[in-house]
């Protein structure tokens, strides 16, 4: 049942990299389309909790990393969506999941992934973009990220809560 | 509902503090992921998982951009019949102004085939083209400018070939898998082609920004002396045994050029001619003869599998 559990929250996250680099095209602003994959992982702390979302994020974020047309060092979205999905697992604990607080978590989780992404490159000189130019692919992929999320979250968080162990107790 | 508010905060009461060290391994399995995939380069040991995770990807990419193109045309569907009327009007137009070119440019066609034959006796003059078309786009988020395309291995289609589209350069592969094959582009910033100037034949370096989707490239000369004007097209040079990059490829026209006296070359910005935008078929270079899985273009019009 719990493999089950987890082939579901796989292959959720498979869905969400195809149609980001499939389908998100089309509509993309300058290039920067919503990234789904975060969004999903920031579903899955919202109910989940941290250490969930935390493992979550790290295959979303190798899944990004390898499934082509990727080529940037492969580990960059990784470690940046295991930041999201911590991060976004604490602040749950604070706040009970409104509307409000839901996009407010989008929001900031969208701005600490990419600039995460983005410092790591900057370490990596991989490739080398000037800070201008990533402040404002960072800026409109939150603006993505929020317009997307009354259309993600609710149905991907359903769906988590439905994978919830019926005993939750640890 | 009720119920399920309760237990969460029965569960955060019993202390949901998410376990550190499954944090550190999480981290620390990333950075190692970086380190091996930085250090190693080309031949990294995560390339054998890329092109493993690229085979199961790959179909999927494939299926979901066929399912997406009917959609992506419709609104074409909804232009009215005056568009229509007026386009055909316009068509026939340019037909007309074509074709009195093509009458003209056949005697000029007929003296450059002459003067290449001279000079380029042994080499083949075109090349024969796998055609694909782009299924998926990098974000942009990634900072970097790659797209695949649905030819792979089984189609003839290896690292290291051309990529090109009707207007121009597009990019080269990197990577193949069966299926598919990544794409970086000359807009790329890690991108580096070879080009040559149409004008002077002088040749330099253009390189790509990884500014935007359809940002210029900057060329710089070799020789310093040499002035590029604004206007010129530039074309690959070529590398050495045609790969990644056979000659004679246009890649864009110079818009503007700078110098300065701390720089020992003159930097042209080169716009492209491929709009990358809106990208979609395009043809891979395969050497003449290549046995591929598909129908391949050849130069002199043909078509053979």
């Amino acid at each position: 049942m719990s493999l089950l559990r987890a082939l579901v929250a796989f292959s959720v996250v498979c869905l969400a990299v195809v149609l980001q680099v499939s389908l998100f095209p089309h509509f993309a602003w300058e290039g920067v389309v919503p990234n789904l994959a975060l969004l999903v992982v920031v579903a899955a702390a919202l109910v989940r909790g941290p250490q969930f979302a935390a493992v979550l994020g790290f295959v979303a974020g190798v899944a990004i990393d390898l499934a082509p047309p990727a080529d940037h060092i492969a580990g960059r979205w990784a470690l940046a969506l295991v930041v999201v999905g911590y991060v976004a697992g604490r602040v749950r604990q604070d706040l009970r999941p409104t509307a409000g607080s839901v996009v407010l978590t989008v929001a900031a989780s969208s701005f600490v992934g990419t600039s995460v992404f983005a410092l790591s490159g900057l370490v990596l000189h991989d490739p080398v973009v000037s800070v201008p130019e990533m402040l404002q692919v960072i800026l409109v992929a939150v603006v993505w990220d929020v317009l997307l999320t009354p259309f993600v979250l609710p149905p991907v968080m359903a769906l988590f809560r439905r994978l919830q162990p019926a005993e939750v107790a640890y | 509902m009720g119920e399920k508010r309760w237990k969460s905060k029965g569960r955060l009461e019993a202390g949901d503090r998410p376990r550190r060290s499954v944090l550190v391994a999480l981290v620390l399995a990333s950075v190692t992921l970086i380190t091996l995939d930085a250090r190693g380069g080309s031949d990294s040991p995560v390339e054998p998982v890329r092109r493993a995770v690229g085979e199961g990807f790959g179909p999927v990419e494939s299926t979901t951009s066929a399912f997406v193109r009917p959609f992506t045309a419709v609104p074409s569907y909804f232009r009215s019949k005056g568009d229509l009327r007026e386009e055909i009007n316009r068509l026939q137009t340019e037909n007309a102004g074509l074709r009195r070119e093509v009458d003209t440019a056949d005697l000029d066609r007929n003296r450059l085939a002459e003067l290449e034959g001279l000079t380029r006796t042994a080499r083949s003059t075109g090349y024969s083209l796998v055609p694909a078309n782009v299924i998926a786009l990098g974000p942009r988020q990634s900072f970097s400018h790659t797209v695949t395309i649905d030819a792979g291995t089984s189609s003839g289609v290896h690292a290291d070939m051309t990529v090109l589209n009707n207007d121009g350069l597009v990019g080269r592969v990197v990577r193949a898998t069966r299926t598919t094959a990544t794409v970086v582009l000359v807009v790329d910033a890690d991108s580096v082609v070879g080009g040559r100037l149409g004008s002077s034949m002088e040749i330099g370096v253009l390189r790509g920004r990884g500014t935007g989707t359809q940002s210029p490239l900057d060329l710089e000369l070799v020789d310093d002396s040499v002035v590029a004007e604004p206007g010129d097209v530039v074309s690959t040079f070529g590398s050495d045994g045609g790969a990644p990059y056979v000659s004679g490829i246009p890649i864009g026209k110079v818009t503007a050029v700078y110098s300065s006296p701390r720089e020992t070359s003159r930097r042209a910005v080169v716009e492209p001619l491929v709009d990358f935008t809106s990208l979609d078929l395009v043809g891979v270079v395969v050497p003449d003869g290549a046995r591929t899985g598909r129908g391949v273009i050849k130069a002199d019009g043909g078509h053979h599998r």
